[in-house]
């Protein structure tokens, strides 16, 4: 683990009316137990925020509440059942509020103690709006939840800039063979194993690694063709054929396993290795290019490893090879050639970041290890830009800003889960605008009574549909009929089956399956490893599948 | 029977639905997507507490998808497993806590979730889901699987498959199965962490189409695909199935996700409240990955034609007449779409080869020597049976000219 997590306090804020029950549950309970396993890694502490008593309703849904509990604190007892999950980690609640905790006067904001924080669905639009600046300007992940009846969405606010070098890229896109520009290491040992390849005995011809074979008759191709590399579809087909004839096919097995591993391995590894566009996106950065005395460890490198790749138009060798039928010792001659190139380039980017920390006056020294890592993974390096969550308030055009083409394009796919999304827009802005009694503060969701749930849905429909004309307007296009019509049939849809579940009912397996997604992707961003949701994802519990959008706003209100 | 001042967790039988306020609202609207036939409000309670579903494993999935049905309505839930809980289940598998090392797991479980959601009653069976008969499984209307091996999953498959009569709709199971997987090919020191999960789901009406040596087979050929990327010799599909069924570095949540989807389904089944997966021509099959991003992937898996488990005309098989039945019995082993480790095998004339009783198998050992000609005739058919299955294949032989 990159870091020590034991200093991390997510806590949970959740709103004081009945919802949210069950996805805290989830959400920490798969948080806790996926942390165990991991040993050096773990949520440390959580606080739950909610001020809400346990009621029988909440029974149905949460299963760590036990039937004693109602009347009492549900955060309270939540959190002593979680707990008991993992004696290793301190669990916390507060029973205040949410408007309360949020507003007290303080020199400091209350959030400030915490280090990641979840929002559950519904919130007042200026207590979200409140958090969701903090986060930003502290840099601090906030994810906000919905999860009504058979759908649930997420949306996750990462920092401005969020960069992973632990991206964990599927195996299969990790082989950097290097075979159009061998070094001149791989070509003396590439002339040392196949100077005699003619006068091999079977054995030895049967051998030959296959990446030597490639670099071999590769050399014998230049010379019939003006020193080029075979480069389209058809040359490559024609070197195929080249390295089949040398094959030696007289013996019993008709052929030769490492001349077939050649053959098979031609059409993906004659490729020049271009970095792809995440990787050039984060040598384009601004934060790249414009290092100054405090800029974190990864930008440095990331700028010592775009110099080294202006200068020599590749990226730091990876420096390890597939398995392959070989000799055990050419094998591991060949293991060596790479692993060398590889730590002569790590070096060179090592020399390149120690040059810089001496320009900028960097004031830590970054640890080899770390250029290593990033080194060996640098064409798989993701840079995930977080964008602002746009609170949706009553009457208020939401700004969809840069996102709002892609958005109109996702409406007009009849299987796009955006509608869903929108749905959920339109369901703040309705808990927004109905307070569940006179106390102002306490939203209520659609539904909650058996008479008003059509009146409610006719409600939310029209903010539904006002929402989606704005954002027609804002990427200034239009949508024809019978699209046009369509997309208000089935946004009408999703808004009934929200507006049936009640008061921002919760379903258990809905809130369970939404609760795990979201445990994964917090552990993601502690971590700093695989790739995180960029930024929404919606699920769909009817038809069983996910979508996800990027969304949020250009900047903060 | 008083109402007022009864437990607040409902008697069962009693009309107290307070702890269930979010589920009846479910069920007792219709919504955009459920049928026009459909009825709201009591028969879908009662299709609920009536339906008897059989859980199959107690383990991190099993553990999750007991609570999910718990706390989705159904009131009559059995489960199957064979295991006693060790230290090492304590992380994952959220039902058991350090006092309980030891002891079955089915029963751990079953308490546990009885405590927390009264009115549920978890019958737990401690044993092999092989030492119970057909007579057992007919009693159940659904099954769900939430097992790590897929010897297990290819024998309760291959068992519902068999139990079907085609003039008994009630004899038909909808099998709905989770699983969570992390096969690595050759990559034993990359532990990954969000994986291919696959669960499948099949539904009344259709045949139980999508079975355990088609999801191997997928596995098998994903994983070969890999190694062959890597020019990986040797990836075979018993070495996949080992792998399957021995690393499964799957985490909590990604259990909770799979075991959820799953249980999702079981609940529009029986109440209709939404359209399930699993019709005929609609999707039957869903896949989620988290470790770039999330994704999932919703499709219809369709049926094998020539599939060993649910096709029951005999499949050609072409074989050499010179080979040894020895050789051919090695050869089962590494056919993908069934592999047969312990095959006893027979033609309508003769005993050619028999694991057991031991007597038989002395007898019939010296056939193992003799070459398909002297065994068979071109054209004979070949009846294999194995203990990984409940059925027999049937191979009509065509000699190689």
């Amino acid at each position: 683990m990159e870091e020590p997590l034991t200093e991390t306090t997510p806590p949970i804020l959740q709103d004081d009316e009945k919802r949210g029950r069950n996805m805290t549950d989830n959400f920490a309970s798969g948080l806790l137990a996926a942390s165990r396993p991991r040993g050096s890694s773990c949520i440390g502490q959580f606080t739950i925020l909610d001020s809400a008593e346990v009621t029988e309703a909440d029974l149905g849904v949460n299963f760590f509440l036990e039937p004693d509990d109602v009347g009492k604190f549900r955060a309270e007892r939540t959190c002593a059942l979680l707990e008991e999950l993992n004696p290793d980690v301190q669990g916390h609640c507060n029973t205040e509020p949410v408007e309360y905790f949020l507003t007290q006067s303080s020199d400091t904001h209350p959030l400030r103690p915490f280090t990641h924080i979840l929002v559950i669905a519904p919130i007042v639009p200026e207590l979200l709006a409140d958090i969701v600046s903090h986060c930003l300007t502290t840099s601090k992940p906030l994810f906000y939840i919905h999860c009504v009846g058979f759908y649930s969405d997420f949306s996750v606010q990462l920092p401005s800039a969020f960069p992973i070098v632990d991206t964990h890229p599927d195996p299969t896109a990790t082989t950097d063979l290097r075979l159009l520009t061998p070094w001149p290491a791989l070509s003396a040992l590439v002339e040392e194993k196949t100077r005699d390849l003619d006068s091999m005995n079977a054995h030895e011809h049967g051998h030959v690694p296959y990446v030597l074979i490639i670099l071999h008759f590769l050399e014998v191709w230049k010379e019939t063709h003006d020193g080029q590399v075979p480069s389209n579809y058809r040359e490559k087909s024609d070197f195929k054929e080249l390295v089949r004839k040398g094959m030696r096919t007289n013996n019993p097995e008709g052929g030769e396993e490492n001349f077939e591993e050649a053959i098979a391995a031609v059409l993906k590894s004659l490729n020049p290795s271009t970095p792809s566009s995440a990787v050039k996106e984060v040598f384009e950065a601004e934060e790249c290019k414009n290092l100054t005395h405090d800029s974190p460890h990864f930008w440095v490198i990331a700028h010592a490893i775009s110099e080294f790749y202006k200068a020599h138009n590749a990226l730091p060798l990876p420096g390890s090879i597939p398995d392959m039928k070989a000799q055990s010792a050419d094998y591991i001659q060949l293991q060596n050639v790479y692993k060398t190139k590889a730590r002569e380039d790590v070096a060179e980017v090592t020399a390149t970041v120690r040059e810089l920390a001496k320009q900028h006056g960097h004031l830590t020294q970054v640890d080899e290890k770390e250029i290593e890592a990033f080194c060996k993974n640098a064409a798989h390096i993701k840079l995930v830009r977080g964008r602002p969550i746009n609170p949706a308030f009553p009457g208020q055009k939401l700004k969809w800003g840069q996102r709002a083409k892609a958005a109109v394009s996702a409406l007009t796919k009849p299987d796009s889960l955006i509608l869903v999304h929108i749905a959920f827009l339109a369901y703040d802005e309705f808990c927004a605008s109905h307070d569940a009694d006179a106390l102002a503060g306490a939203p209520r969701a659609p539904g909650s009574e058996d008479s008003e749930v059509e009146f409610d849905a006719e409600k939310m429909t029209g903010i539904a549909n006002t929402i989606i004309d704005n954002l027609i307007n804002e990427a200034g296009t239009r949508i024809e009929e019978p699209d046009y019509s369509d997309i208000g049939v089935r946004v009408a849809q999703y808004v009934q089956e929200i507006v049936r579940a009640g008061g921002g009912g919760e379903l258990h397996n809905i809130a369970a399956l939404t609760g795990g997604m979201i445990a994964q992707e917090v552990i993601k961003v502690v971590t700093k490893q695989y790739v995180p949701v960029d930024n929404t994802c919606v699920f769909d519990g009817v038809g069983s599948r996910t979508e996800v959008l990027r969304l949020g706003a250009d900047s903060v209100l | 029977m008083e109402m007022d001042g009864a437990d607040p967790n409902g008697v069962p039988g009693e009309v107290d639905r307070k702890r269930w306020t979010y589920l009846d609202r479910i069920l007792n609207r219709p919504g955009p997507f459920t049928d026009e036939e459909w009825v709201p409000g009591e028969p879908n309670i009662e299709s609920l507490e009536r339906m008897k579903i059989l859980v199959i494993g107690a383990g991190g999935l099993g553990c999750e998808i007991l609570k999910n049905l718990a706390l989705s309505g159904f009131k009559d839930i059995h489960v199957i497993d064979m295991d006693t809980i060790d230290v090492s289940n304590l992380n994952r598998q959220f039902l058991f806590r350090q006092a309980d090392v030891g002891r079955p797991k089915a029963e751990v479980a079953a308490q546990f979730v009885e405590k927390r959601v009264r009115g549920v009653k978890i019958t737990p069976f401690c044993g092999k889901i092989q030492d119970k008969d057909e007579d057992y499984y007919m009693q159940f209307g659904m099954v769900i699987c939430g097992l790590d091996s897929i010897e297990a999953r290819r024998w309760i498959n291959a068992t519902l498959v068999g139990m079907v009569d085609n003039d008994d709709a009630d004899t038909l199971k909808p099998l709905i199965d989770g699983g969570t997987e992390g096969f690595k090919g050759q990559a034993r020191h990359c532990i990954e962490w969000a994986h291919i999960i696959a669960w499948e789901e099949e539904r009344k009406d259709d045949t139980l189409d999508t079975d355990d040596p088609e999801h191997i087979t997928w596995l098998y050929q994903k994983a070969l695909a890999r190694a062959n990327e890597f020019n990986i010799p040797g990836v075979t599909y018993s070495m996949t199935q080992g792998v399957v069924k021995n690393i499964i570095p799957a985490i909590a949540s990604t259990n909770a996700i799979v075991a959820a989807a799953c249980c999702n389904e079981a609940f529009k089944i029986v109440t209709s409240t939404n359209p399930p997966l699993g019709f005929p021509g609609t999707n039957n099959y869903m896949m989620y990955t988290g470790d770039d991003s999330v994704y999932t992937y919703t499709f219809e898996h369709s049926k094998k034609d020539d599939c060993p488990v649910c096709g029951n005309l005999a499949k050609n098989l072409e074989v050499d007449p010179n080979m040894t039945l020895e050789e051919f019995i090695a050869s089962l082993a590494e056919k993908p779409e069934a592999q047969l480790k312990k095959p006893t095998l027979r033609t309508e004339e003769k005993s050619l080869y028999y694991q057991s009783p031991p007597s038989l198998e002395e007898q019939t050992r010296p056939n193992l020597k003799k070459k398909f000609s002297e065994l068979v005739s071109d054209g004979e058919q070949l009846a294999v049976s194995d203990p990984a299955f409940q059925i027999v294949f049937k191979f009509k032989l065509v000699f190689k000219k």
